[in-house]
């Protein structure tokens, strides 16, 4: 694992994956998307607006797995000292963050017509709107200190801490009898049926490899911006007078 | 212990010594919930139904506001790099400072609560629940405040940002604290809910100063 701790080392394979990523991206939305939103049956209860389901299981899948991710790589990084954990969990945050959005977004827009409310209090929806601060909360507690690398290690302990809200996000329609539906995965199998999983496990490859993509490039942002701050500051450090009469 | 022990009891000094930050908060506590039959119109049956969240929400935001004095004073003044230096286990010192907290904060309010249910007609069942619910979930509230106000040492915006992160971790204790004071107007028990809230705590205390103390010692370096 520290091999990849060189980020020039941790790039090469990251470029190497992002044009199949990338490509797979573009590949499975273009599959996907017409199945789940055109050619797939309507439900016999939901209608057609069992078609929000496509978008909306995937982003919750998401939202709760990149805030998994966060947290893994946050306990690397404080255990570890692993500068490129620090990196994937910074640059996850905000993807992580719009997913889990996208999922509230979807979820009330299929509560409307089928629960007849937009919004109800029950457990699942209230720890994901409770997982959606945190992730607002770790975004700005990274970005509050003027030395950055107190932020990032104030945001990693605080990703661990938060990460108590995922098994609750996860059992929560187990433990308490809730509005939410259960999950669709058990140990029993899938109980939906096979023309459902289809579009669905599209989408959710789909929204895998959309975030694996955008990953990449933000850790290429990231150390971008690095190379420049140390090239200024080497700058800086050559011509201190000629920063001085300036 | 002995650690443990001194600085509890030097906490406790401090903040009888400027008792005035306890009353404030207290203060505060008695003010925000005496908006809401402003806000929500004085009749006696839509104050007694909402009185349970409206004392929580309100313990809540007066317990948060206090949380920057647990460390920020010892932090700017270097006792906290004294501390982490003296090698004593630095998560009784956090639990030490915690219970401190919670002695100079959240019994007042635990106190203070009646006074206050008495003003928005809260039904006489309600009474224990909620002092029982409040003394089960303060601690709670002051544990994972410490956490919190260990994370955003040195920020510029530090209270504002405070919220955002302690707040949403307090959702659960809101949730189950007022639905023990529910639970006992309608007639049913409220143990279950205090049972949950009694559980939480020992989640937060096993947990909190653990990551408090990580928190602090990235603070200071």
């Amino acid at each position: 694992m520290h091999k990849f701790a060189n980020p020039t080392q941790f790039m090469r394979i990251a470029n190497a994956i992002f044009p199949w990523a990338a490509g797979l991206t573009v590949i499975l939305f273009l599959v996907g998307l017409p199945i789940a939103l055109v050619t797939s049956p309507a439900d016999y209860q939901q209608g057609e607006t069992v078609r929000i389901f496509y978008l909306h299981v995937p982003a919750a899948y998401m939202g709760v797995m990149v805030y998994a991710i966060i947290a893994v790589n946050s306990a690397a990084y404080l255990i570890w000292r692993h500068p490129m954990a620090n990196l994937v969990a910074r640059a996850s945050a905000p993807v992580g963050a719009v997913f889990t959005a996208l999922c509230l977004i979807c979820g009330m827009l299929w509560g409307q017509p089928m629960w007849g409310t937009f919004w109800a209090w029950d457990a699942r929806l209230t720890s994901t709107l409770i997982m959606f601060f945190i992730y607002l909360g770790y975004m700005a507690l990274g970005d509050a200190f003027e030395d950055p690398e107190r932020g990032d290690r104030a945001a990693a302990i605080l990703a661990l801490v938060g990460s108590i809200n995922l098994p609750i996000i996860k059992f929560s329609v187990e433990w308490w009898n809730t509005l939410h539906q259960p999950s669709i995965t058990s140990m029993q199998g899938f109980s939906v049926d096979g023309s459902m999983l289809t579009p669905l496990f599209l989408m959710m490859g789909a929204y895998t490899t959309f975030y694996i993509s955008v990953l990449i490039l933000r850790l290429r942002g990231e150390l971008l911006a690095a190379k420049i701050r140390n090239a200024r500051m080497s700058q800086v450090a050559i011509s201190p007078a000629a920063q001085l009469a300036e | 212990m002995s650690v443990f022990s001194t600085v509890l009891a030097r906490d406790l000094r401090l903040a009888l010594r400027q008792s005035a930050d306890s009353l404030t908060v207290v203060a505060f506590f008695a003010i925000a919930t005496v908006l809401f039959p402003f806000g929500v119109g004085p009749e006696a049956n839509i104050l007694a139904r909402i009185a349970g969240g409206v004392l929580w929400v309100t313990a809540l935001l007066a317990a948060l506001l206090s949380l920057d004095r647990v460390f920020t004073v010892d932090f700017e003044d270097g006792t906290l790099d004294q501390l982490i230096l003296s090698g004593e286990s630095l998560s009784l010192v956090v639990l030490a400072k915690v219970i401190a907290h919670w002695l100079t904060t959240g019994v007042p309010l635990i106190i203070m609560s009646p006074v206050l249910a008495v003003t928005l007609h809260l039904p006489a069942e309600g009474y224990a629940p909620l002092m029982l619910a409040l003394l089960l979930g303060t601690p709670t509230v002051s544990l994972v405040g410490a956490t919190g106000a260990a994370l955003v040492l040195g920020t510029r915006r530090g209270g504002v940002l405070l919220s955002l992160l302690v707040l949403p971790l307090y959702i659960p204790v809101l949730i189950f604290g007022t639905a023990a004071v529910e639970a006992a107007v309608t007639g049913r028990s409220a143990g279950p809910m205090l049972m949950v809230l009694g559980g939480l705590m020992v989640l937060a205390a096993s947990l909190s100063p653990w990551a408090t103390a990580a928190a602090l010692r990235q603070a200071v370096e």
